[in-house]
């Protein structure tokens, strides 16, 4: 350091150096502690929870466990792998052909299409809000999930987004040629296209699986009266409610439900960070 | 590189005659791909958005037929006190989380780009809390400043400051939200973040050999490079605080100390209405009190502000586009 720091020039980079990093690991720190506390409100005993004590002066490990006796966290997690599972299924089926179309095959009219799309994908969900229960209510579906997942089977205009973004990254020539030797746009689409756009997908996945595990405002809507259908994320809102003493069981379901997010981006980092880069409609 | 729509008129030539038997298969097998999202555009957004704007000419309750009342829900909201404090709540959130999202993730972006060693890790960090559930989210800051215990107020206390009641208290409730909302804006710092490291180096050195530094390189060279990104964070920012419902329902019931969702309508918008925006005032009017003409008369309101903005994004993507091609 001292042969580094010896002309000013150098002394300044590396204070430059010194400032930086300082400021990325606050950053970090600043990200990092609100979960952190959270975790150590989570392990303390019933009372400790209640004190500004940061530290637990014993560790309930067993507090994870108890929320499943409090809660029908079971039924929940049913409810919200049901929803997101088939969401996710259903987008896929329905996302993939329209994306193709909007990226790779050439009508008239395409644009304006899409830009349809970009509205749908920007709209309120409140907006059309009123009309959608009107009709779910009138086919007795209220106080089901599948007023939720039905649309996904149709369209989903963020993961028709999404993948058309990843689709236009393909060259052409791979498709043309595929078409040269004769494939139709079904065999273009699901041997050379699909398996090409597999991060994509996986991405696209992701996020259509996250967006409506963490949903709160479709399940409130069409399954606040119905306990037995909540999701996850439903019932955490009003687990504090319910147990509005216990801090750390409170605390301690807010992490298990996060848990799905940290799994998933553990495993699938890069597809996480390439697909949110691809939303940012660049240019 | 992202969102070229590229020009297809010119692409298109279409010999008549012998073709037209294969152009006809062509657009069917458009048509079949888009079949399904045809179905779906029409069936949950192109009829629900003019039936939305038909219900808000009458009176529905869901039980008793719609009955036509004109303009008399739009001439409410003029009376409706609480309409305007819900408008107030959400230009709040619009203007200050706008800004406040768009400053704090260029700002946390630029820091990350200088990083020279731990960029993985600080990255992750600042982008995990975004993929944590709504609910969650705000619940943790729920517990994060809570009064007295909480450890923000240890924190304050080591200063001999005091704090407020945070959710509890009308003027920390709205900043309390942001705060919640700040702590989830990873994705536009990753998006920031991409564009900020996508700006040519050669820049820089050119910038470099002028005499700038660090600072005024920033200022002249990566701003101006990366302005569509931060327009369109602007324009993300904007929907998402028009659309902001969930934090707002979950830190004014949990504050209150009752969060039923099934219960009481009174809890809605606590401490003092600071948290009822414009979307939870349509939810509680529609859903609690079944005035579904007035809430969709709202949601009429809401759709035509949020259509200006996307409208916006929808031109700049197409200028942005025509550029692209030389255009």
């Amino acid at each position: 350091m001292t042969t580094v720091a010896r002309r000013p020039r150098d002394r300044r980079r590396v204070l430059d150096w010194v400032a930086v990093h300082s400021l990325g690991l606050a950053l970090g720190l600043m990200f990092a502690l609100p979960i952190v506390f959270v975790f150590l409100t989570a392990v303390m005993s019933d009372s400790q929870a209640f004190t500004e004590d940061l530290w637990p002066r014993e560790w309930h490990w067993g507090n994870f466990l108890e929320v499943f006796e409090q809660a029908p966290l079971l039924t929940y997690l049913g409810n919200s792998l049901l929803y997101s599972g088939l969401a996710t299924a259903g987008m896929l089926v329905s996302s993939i052909p329209a994306a193709y179309a909007l990226a790779k095959l050439r009508w008239r009219g395409r644009n304006a299409v899409f830009m349809l799309v970009v509205g749908a994908m920007m709209l309120p969900p409140q907006v059309v809000a009123v009309p959608l229960y009107d009709t779910w209510s009138g086919l007795g579906l209220t106080g089901t999930l599948w007023p939720l997942i039905v649309p996904y089977f149709l369209f989903d205009a963020f993961s028709i987004f999404l993948l058309r973004q990843f689709i236009l990254t393909i060259p052409q020539s791979y498709v043309d040629a595929a078409r040269v030797d004769g494939c139709t746009e079904f065999q273009a689409l699901a041997r050379i296209v699909v398996p090409m756009a597999r991060p994509g997908i996986a991405a696209t996945a992701l996020f259509c699986f996250l967006y409506t595990w963490n949903d709160y405002f479709g399940p409130l809507l069409y399954t606040s009266e119905k306990p037995d259908q909540w999701t996850l994320s439903l019932a955490l809102a009003s687990f504090k409610g319910m147990h509005h003493v216990q801090w750390n069981l409170a605390m301690a379901v807010t992490l298990l439900i996060m848990l799905p997010a940290v799994v998933l981006f553990a495993f699938a980092q890069r597809s996480f960070v390439r697909g949110i880069t691809f939303t940012g409609v660049k240019g | 590189m992202v969102a070229t729509l590229e020009r297809v008129d010119a692409v298109r030539s279409a010999p008549a005659g012998g073709r037209s038997r294969s152009r006809a298969r062509h657009r069917l097998t458009v048509l079949a791909f888009l079949a399904p999202a045809i179905l779906g555009f029409a069936l949950f957004f192109g009829y629900p958005l003019v039936a939305t704007v038909w219900f808000s000419f009458t009176k529905y309750d869901l039980i008793n037929p719609p009955e036509w009342v004109g303009w008399e829900n739009y001439a409410y909201m003029f009376s409706d006190k609480l309409f305007r404090v819900a408008v107030y709540n959400t230009l709040w959130f619009v203007v200050v989380l706008t800004v406040a999202r768009v400053v704090f993730a260029l700002g946390v972006a630029s820091v990350i780009a200088r990083l020279k060693s731990g960029v993985g890790l600080v990255r992750t960090l600042c982008y995990l809390p975004s993929l944590a559930p709504p609910v969650a989210a705000t619940l943790v800051f729920f517990l994060v400043m809570r009064p007295n215990e909480g450890p923000l107020d240890s924190l304050l206390g080591w200063f001999g400051i005091e704090g407020p009641l945070w959710f509890a208290d009308p003027v920390w409730a709205k900043p309390g939200i942001a705060a919640v909302m700040l702590w989830v804006s990873g994705d536009l710092m990753i998006i920031i973040l991409a564009a900020v490291l996508d700006v040519p180096q050669e820049q820089y050195e050119a910038a470099s050999l002028d005499g700038a530094g660090p600072v005024r390189r920033w200022w002249h060279v990566t701003l101006p490079t990366i302005s569509p990104v931060l327009a369109f964070g602007v324009v993300n920012s904007i929907i998402l605080a028009l659309q902001l419902f969930t934090q707002a329902v979950v830190a004014g019931s949990a504050a209150s100390g009752s969060a039923d969702v099934t219960g009481s309508t009174k809890v809605l918008g606590f401490p003092e209405n600071s948290t009822l925006t414009f979307p939870v005032w349509l939810y509680t009017q529609g859903f609690r009190y079944f005035d579904m003409g007035y809430a969709a008369a709202m949601a009429t309101v809401l759709f035509v502000i949020s259509f200006a903005a996307t409208a916006l994004l929808v031109w700049r993507m197409r200028r942005a586009s025509h550029q692209e091609e030389g255009g």
